[in-house]
């Protein structure tokens, strides 16, 4: 969903540049908290994974691909501050290097892509997490929830903008239903990959799940010999989980 | 896994995706793109001011084989990416934390004893 130049006039584009300057400076007070010697470089890498993940457009109706946001799977795995700031990076580079999105876009495409996702994205994943039992399938089925109405979210977002600063006179309401139309399709993918994604690392490395903490307790003797028979003299220091 | 281990399996499966899938990537105009054609918002668009950099358009310039040229541009990409963002987390860190290995002890359900 990346916005070229020339969708949203100059003032709109500045006022979204603003926004994004401040949702960013938050993000980076607050990833302070998030972030250490092991998640740093987790960090990282899920942006990393994030930008090779947008590479990959998926088909979602005639004529028509999506790929991933990100925004929630990324706050989800290394938080939401973190996360905001991992798609934030990925755009940043997509701008300067890649010449996708629009330079004058980037504070649009910051705020739509990064802190709309982020912020309905790990909302939306905490609400649904507070609602369902405590374990391991639950994560997965709440960031799918979550990833999904991410999308539409954002695209919602863009088309506020464009309501404000768009550069054509198109009626509003009929870009609002072709845009959430179509990004609700989008989102499906979104939460595919995000579910498979948080539900695969939730696997290998539970404790390394942001999203995930606190959830799973250490059990008690007798419910640990319940369901995990195997639990012997371990490894002390690593999860010995494969 | 150890933490090394899944780090670097991480980064492999980003280098694949963005190196070797992202060729059969749908060449198809994303929602955004379709709806502004369609809805004829996208009259006043501009090209990108950077689109003949050499990664413009996530393809290196110079290097014909599409595939070679798209696989590549995504590698460096993800190098980038990588490079940006872990400095910058690594920049704003706690540092010196003392509590990983408490906080996974609360948060893994793996060790059944307290002395984890």
């Amino acid at each position: 969903m990346h916005v070229p130049d020339g969708f949203i006039n100059a003032p709109v584009s500045v006022a979204a540049g603003v926004v994004a300057v401040a949702g960013v400076g938050v993000a980076l007070r607050g990833a302070r908290r998030e972030l250490d010697d092991r998640t740093a470089p987790l960090a990282g890498l899920t942006a990393a994974f994030v930008f090779a993940a947008q590479m990959l457009n998926f088909p979602v109706a005639s004529g028509t691909s999506g790929h991933l946001l990100g925004g929630t799977l990324a706050a989800i795995l290394v938080g939401p501050y973190t996360g905001v700031l991992c798609v934030s990076v990925v755009l940043l580079v997509q701008a300067l290097l890649f010449a996708d999105g629009g330079l004058s876009a980037l504070g649009v495409n910051i705020t739509v892509m990064a802190l709309v996702t982020v912020v309905v994205g790990y909302g939306l994943f905490q609400l649904v997490l507070r609602l369902l039992p405590k374990n391991r399938s639950s994560v997965g089925a709440a960031a799918f929830v979550a990833a999904v109405v991410s999308v539409p979210a954002s695209a919602l977002a863009f088309t506020g903008l464009y309501a404000v600063g768009g550069t054509t006179d198109v009626s509003i309401g009929k870009v609002a239903a072709a845009m959430v139309g179509v990004h609700v399709l989008i989102g499906i993918g979104e939460a595919l990959i995000t579910a498979v994604t948080v539900s695969s690392v939730l696997a290998v490395r539970p404790d390394l799940v942001h999203g995930a903490r606190g959830l799973i307790k250490p059990p008690r003797l007798r419910t640990v010999e319940a369901s995990e028979p195997k639990a012997g003299p371990g490894g002390p220091a690593e999860p010995s989980r494969a | 896994m150890t933490t090394k281990r899944f780090f670097i399996g991480f980064l492999l499966v980003s280098l694949i995706l963005a190196g070797i899938v992202s060729y059969y990537a749908s060449a198809n105009p994303d929602g955004l793109e379709k709806v502004a054609n369609d809805k004829g918002f996208n009259a006043e668009e501009k090209d990108h001011g950077l689109k003949d950099s050499p990664l413009g358009d996530y393809g290196v310039k110079g290097v014909d084989n599409a595939r070679l040229s798209g696989g590549l541009s995504g590698v460096i990409g993800v190098g980038v990416v990588l490079l940006v963002g872990g400095g910058l987390f690594w920049f704003v860190r706690r540092r010196g934390s003392s509590d990983p290995a408490s906080r996974r002890e609360e948060n893994v359900a793996s060790e059944a004893s307290g002395t984890g």
